[in-house]
């Protein structure tokens, strides 16, 4: 089993190395990167193109790891007691299988993705070292050991607002996604748009790089922003010429709310665009 | 095998651990990584580097054990430096040709990367994104000589070698960069949530666990509120020397303000005496006798000072020797009544570290705090953090 990309997403060298490692070996490959980088497109890629179902969990600040596991439902039984119900005298028909119990008793392989970890408290990758080192966990109220069938491939996706322990940063393989550069860049966007017209593209780049090298931007432009933008230019049909101008700078790029999100950026961009004005 | 390479990283400060090296040894056996060094590169990170702050010590630390090296110790070979020969054919001139008889391979290699360094210079001065197809050597297509493969598969047109040359995560490296959002997640470390007070929420989740384990009978129960309850002491030295430094401080106050719930601050001039003021506008109007200060906040609140320290000797140990008015005791008294009053207390100071110790006045600042004095950087700030933490 290796992967080497999709016809839908581009990996590149040290990706697919560090991809492959996680599943050669069967450990958690944690992924960092700037946010719209694909960090959590790639379990859903890695998922397709070797054929395992995915299994995702995301994460919130409220998140416990207990429910990646299982849930006791007590209302329920509260409820079902009060009505008399029969089934209420065994305490198996109120547990709620979470993510990992699902992953780990499934009969193929699976790929789990733990999206965005470090939203969750301090201290929950601490509570899921044992589960995700060994692949088993216990479940006190039916004193059962669930352990899994297959290791199954995990994901870990983390936006860096917490630091992540050091015994949890052991027992996984690491990949920081960078930024793509410019080829890289070009061989995103032919996937995604198989027909545009190369001499748009070019231009769009151009603009789209330039723009990222604006210092003092809030919010840089993405991936993602590049591709939503590339759509409305496809979409109004806008003629490359448009994109290209003698003075770059003089120039405010059409549609360019695609790509800047935030006001202050807007703001700080059209005022650099009114400098080089002045200044020609 | 890869033991040295490994006690190379550790003598780094590479925060590596036996664990990771033996999953990296165990990946090698599973031949995850095939011959290339490159590939190797790229495993190795994966396997040993677990924060990207740390990819550019990384790079450099590899480059200096792999130095010369082009293929892994222990596992037999392709044909990385035919490559590589094939390579240098096709860029060098034929003056330089003939200079690789006589000179031979490293010394020619040596050449050839200076070269490379050469053009990389011109190539960020000019225009930065023309010309891709060519000018680098290691940029583009036509990277490989036509027919001659390496390590089984094809690499991909970025080489680690490269990589690591080029250090590319350089400004990933937490000594330098600091921005507010940096800041808070450094002074997150000290967020401690803790239930304390008297019972006064109802545990919802509690009750319900309580009364189904009753079997219906209601068990209703209570809990603390949850609260940050790390406390902190703030004090900023302003003005004068300080006025080189306020972008990073305005940085650290305003993540300082949307991250701690008690936090009280206060500004001095150079050094602490008997007054502190509030607001600098009215520094002589609002003034706070730092008695009444100590009085008023507990033991239990984090003291930080920050400024530069940097003043006339005087002002810290003579009686008087206020830039501001006739002190009748020197700042080291008040300095260290401070200190007593507040156990945990750290000095954090934006002029870079290295300056200190030529810089008389830092030094009696820095004895005085008990060694307790960081470089306001998000590194330093991670060190105060933990110190506040102890």
């Amino acid at each position: 089993m290796r992967f080497e990309g999709t016809a839908t997403y581009v990996a590149t060298p040290d990706l697919k190395l560090a991809v492959n490692a996680a599943v050669t070996l069967q450990r958690p490959l944690l992924v960092k990167g700037e946010p719209g980088t694909g960090k959590t497109m790639l379990a859903e890629e890695v998922a397709a193109a070797l054929g395992m179902p995915l299994l995702q969990w995301h994460i919130k600040s409220t998140t416990k790891a207990q429910q990646g596991l299982y849930e006791y439902d007590a209302v329920s039984r509260l409820r079902d007691s009060q009505l008399g119900e029969d089934k209420v005298r065994d305490i198996a028909n109120y547990i709620v299988k979470g993510v990992l119990w699902q992953a780990f008793e499934s009969e193929a392989p699976c790929v789990i993705l733990i999206d965005e970890i470090d939203k969750a408290d301090i201290e929950f990758p601490n509570d899921l070292l044992r589960e995700l080192d060994r692949m088993e966990f216990y479940v006190y109220e039916t004193r059962q050991l669930v352990r899994a069938r297959h290791r199954p491939i995990v994901f870990i996706t983390s936006n860096n607002e917490k630091e992540l322990p050091d015994a949890f940063l052991r027992r996984c393989f690491f990949h920081y996604i960078k930024f793509p550069d410019r080829e890289t860049m070009q061989k995103i966007v032919d996937v995604h748009y198989p027909g545009i017209k190369q001499a748009l593209l070019k231009e769009a780049l151009e603009v789209f790089f330039e723009l990222r090298d604006i210092p003092g931007l809030k919010k840089k432009p993405s991936t993602s922003e590049l591709i939503d933008w590339l759509k409305l230019l496809m979409a109004e049909d806008i003629p490359p010429e448009v994109l290209r101008s003698k003075d770059k700078k003089a120039a405010v790029p059409p549609l360019h709310g695609a790509l800047l999100k935030n006001e202050q950026d807007v703001h700080l961009f059209e005022r650099l665009v009114f400098m080089a004005r002045q200044n020609r | 095998m890869l033991i040295d390479f490994f006690l190379h990283l550790k003598s780094r400060k590479l925060p590596v651990s036996t664990k990771e090296f033996l999953t990296l040894l165990e990946a090698m056996r599973e031949r995850v990584a095939g011959h290339s060094i490159d590939e190797f590169y790229y495993l190795s990170r994966a396997c040993l580097v677990k924060d990207e702050t740390k990819y550019d010590k990384f790079d450099q630390a590899f480059g200096e054990y792999f130095k010369g090296v082009e293929a892994i110790p222990g596992l037999e070979t392709d044909i990385p430096e035919e490559w590589l020969r094939a390579m240098m054919r096709k860029h060098l001139t034929p003056e330089e040709k003939a200079k690789l008889e006589k000179l031979g391979w490293d010394k020619l290699m040596e050449q050839f990367q200076k070269r490379m360094e050469e053009q990389k210079g011109r190539h960020q001065g000019g225009s930065k994104w023309i010309g891709t197809g060519g000018t680098s050597p290691y940029g583009n297509s036509g990277y490989h000589p036509e027919g001659i493969r390496v390590g089984g598969e094809s690499a991909g047109n970025r080489t680690a070698v490269k990589v690591w040359a080029e250090r590319e995560y350089r400004n990933l490296d937490d000594t330098v960069e600091l921005g507010t959002r940096n800041i808070k997640v450094a002074l997150r470390r000290l967020r401690k949530f803790a239930r304390e007070g008297a019972e006064e929420e109802l545990d919802l989740d509690g009750t319900i666990e309580g009364t189904a384990r009753n079997a219906g009978w209601l068990d209703l129960r209570m809990r603390p509120e949850r609260h940050n309850k790390v406390k902190v002491l703030m004090f900023y030295d302003i003005g004068g020397s300080m006025d080189d430094h306020i972008k990073v401080c305005e940085e650290m106050f305003s993540a300082c303000k949307t991250e701690f719930k008690h936090l009280e601050h206060f500004y001095f001039h150079n050094c602490v005496y008997d007054y502190v003021w509030r607001d600098n506008r009215r520094r002589h109007g609002e003034r706070f006798p730092l008695w009444d200060v100590m009085h008023k906040y507990g033991r239990d609140y984090k003291l930080i000072l920050v400024g530069d320290a940097t003043m006339s000797p005087y002002e810290i140990l003579q009686p008087g020797g206020s830039v501001e008015y006739n002190n009748e005791e020197a700042g080291a008294v008040w300095l260290g009544r401070l200190l007593d009053a507040y156990p945990s207390a750290v000095w954090l100071n934006p002029e870079p570290e290295r300056f200190w110790e030529y810089r008389h006045s830092i030094d009696i600042i820095r004895r005085i705090v008990g060694n307790r004095m960081f470089p306001l950087t998000i590194e330093g700030l991670e060190r105060a953090m933990r110190q506040l933490n102890k």
